[in-house]
């Protein structure tokens, strides 16, 4: 009767943290196997192929890029506990980002992965406000943000204590909320230093073939390691017995058992699969701030278009700035433009093609449930509502049908797509906005990692996913 | 096994650990902490590399004596050498 499969640890979900963990435990001699419903690893952070080109989604540039010989820092740690090399990453540096406010851009910020511009920057645009940030940034370095559990406190009343000037403390929060915020309005002060490190004190990078090549490196230490993988094979259930989650039942119907169980889907996720005769504790709402995402490629590099080298622009088109689930569709007074072709590659290498992705905020219950004509009709409408306000802040092209001529496809995501290929409720990419840093559940052997743990960034996945397998499954006996 | 022998094979693993770290001139009777930047991740990792490639197991209440090279060796060798015994 008992011909189950029994692992020593299932991983439900095969995403950044998923993957990481699965690494380590393989790596330790565990028997673990991930279960993932998607077709495709990656999770939040994959791609997809139409028309026999590659779309990345998720990953606009890996945050807490820092150089070889820089230590105790996210990245050098990941790279240890995963047993990669710089070289595999294979990452390349940004050229220059900017945080650009005002009806086109007219106070900006630039940055790079040299800290020095943005506090220069900070100190020409604000210079009544830079012994505020250089104490901010004093404070954010010395900030001990890997506490599994440090007293939530508001990052806005603590920014307030060091910056008087509401633009600038706008600008900051801009670019730390759109890459990982998932609460409104406010952060968690932790968080928002997680945030500064990653962006403003370590800085971006990508591999020249994107996500991709980060996917590929994690799949191949994990299958070295001896982990199985089951694809198209989602977790219908958690049969919890006895406060423990007995067994996994599959979309399949087969069902498994394992001593430990990871989920990296997300707590409200993970609590809608548990049954159990006994109650739960409620848990978290959904987070409410989605997004989309514009495509476009082009038949030219950016700067062929006169747009220079940025590689990341964070804009808002007013002094006020509204990190919040918007009650039309889309929000699109501010949102992100990524210019991928402008990473320093190398000289001779770059991206084949030109693209240029723009993402704005977006109301998940606006778009969920349109009949398939109406939506496909909003789709086209926003794309070019997005066009047009994320080029009020670049230089102005050399003639209005410039952008229309040189385009040669277009592709865009909407929170709907999001919670289909995801899972994640309410297409929320960054969860519920109440974190679970211990990853502890009711379930005495149920662990979260990932997104609702709290570590933040594709790095932070990364990060979630070894601390949880370190903390709950290898450091025990 | 001598205790050098012992050294060697902890440096073997903490090369793999940190391949970043320069382990040229580690100084046996300094902490690894002070002179290597080891964080109790790594410390972690070397208690489970000891168990996967050499079949030592370290107890929690005794990290303490992998503080440093020689008090590695004076550690772990003697239970190398039980090991060894007993195959």
């Amino acid at each position: 009767m008992n011909s189950r499969s029994h692992y020593d640890v299932a991983i439900i979900g095969a995403g950044m943290s998923g993957l990481a963990a699965g690494i380590r435990l393989a790596h330790f001699g565990k028997r673990v196997c991930i279960f993932e419903r998607h077709n495709t690893v990656g999770g939040l952070n994959s791609f997809y192929s139409i028309g026999g080109r590659k779309f990345d989604v998720g990953l606009h540039a890996m945050t807490n890029f820092v150089g070889p010989g820089v230590k105790g820092t996210p990245l050098g740690k990941l790279l240890r506990q995963l047993r990669i090399t710089r070289e595999e990453f294979a990452l390349c540096e940004q050229k220059q980002s900017r945080i650009a406010f005002g009806p086109h851009g007219e106070t900006s910020l630039r940055f790079t992965n040299d800290f020095g511009v943005l506090e220069g920057e900070v100190a020409a645009k604000f210079p009544a406000q830079i012994d505020g940030f250089r104490r901010l940034t004093a404070l954010v370095r010395a900030y001990d943000n890997v506490s599994l559990d440090a007293p939530a406190v508001s990052a806005r009343e603590q920014v307030r204590r060091h910056l008087t000037d509401p633009l600038l403390e706008q600008m900051l929060f801009c670019p730390l909320m759109y890459y990982g915020s998932a609460s409104e309005h406010d952060m968690e002060f932790g968080q928002f230093v997680i945030m500064f490190k990653a962006l403003f004190l370590e800085g971006f990078a990508r591999p020249l073939d994107g996500v991709r090549v980060i996917l590929r490196v994690l799949l191949d230490k994990y299958r070295a390691a001896g982990g199985e993988r089951r694809m198209k094979c989602g977790v219908k259930h958690i049969v919890a017995h006895e406060g423990r989650a007995a067994a996994l039942l599959l979309d399949n119907g087969e069902e498994i058992s394992a001593d430990h169980v990871l989920s990296s889907i997300g707590a409200p996720e993970t609590a809608r699969l548990v049954q159990s005769g006994h109650r739960l504790q409620p848990a978290p709402a959904p987070g409410r701030l989605s997004f989309v995402e514009t495509i476009t490629i082009l038949d030219c590099p950016p700067a062929a278009l006169g747009w220079g080298s940025d590689t990341i622009v964070f804009f808002n088109d007013s002094a006020k700035f509204d990190y919040a689930c918007p009650a039309d569709q889309v929000d699109p007074r501010s949102g992100v433009i990524c210019l991928p072709n402008n990473f320093d590659y190398g000289p001779g290498l770059g991206l084949p093609e030109g693209i240029f992705r723009c993402t704005c905020l977006a109301n998940y219950e606006r778009w969920a449930h349109l009949p398939e004509e109406t939506y496909r009709a909003d789709k086209h409408r926003w794309y070019a509502a997005l066009q047009h306000s994320a080029q009020r802040f670049l230089p102005k092209l050399p003639s209005t049908d410039a952008f229309t001529r040189a385009t040669v496809t277009t592709d865009m995501f909407t929170p709907r797509t999001i919670a289909k290929f995801t899972g994640h409720l309410g297409g929320a990419i960054y969860g519920a906005s109440e974190k679970n840093r211990p990853g502890r559940t009711d379930l005495a052997n149920l662990y979260l990692c990932g997104t609702d743990q709290g570590f933040l960034g594709i790095v932070g996945a990364m990060l979630s996913g070894i601390s949880m397998a370190n903390f709950h499954i290898l450091a025990k006996k | 096994m001598t205790k050098d022998d012992c050294k060697k094979l902890v440096l073997d693993i903490i090369a793999d650990i940190a391949p970043d770290e320069d382990l040229t001139n580690v100084k046996p009777d300094v902490r690894l902490r002070d002179q290597l930047q080891l964080d109790s991740m790594d410390f972690l990792d070397i208690v489970m590399e000891l168990r996967k490639r050499h079949g030592i197991e370290v107890p929690e209440a005794d990290y303490l004596q992998l503080a440093s090279l020689d008090s590695c060796a004076n550690y772990l060798t003697p239970k190398f050498n039980a090991l060894s015994a007993k195959s």
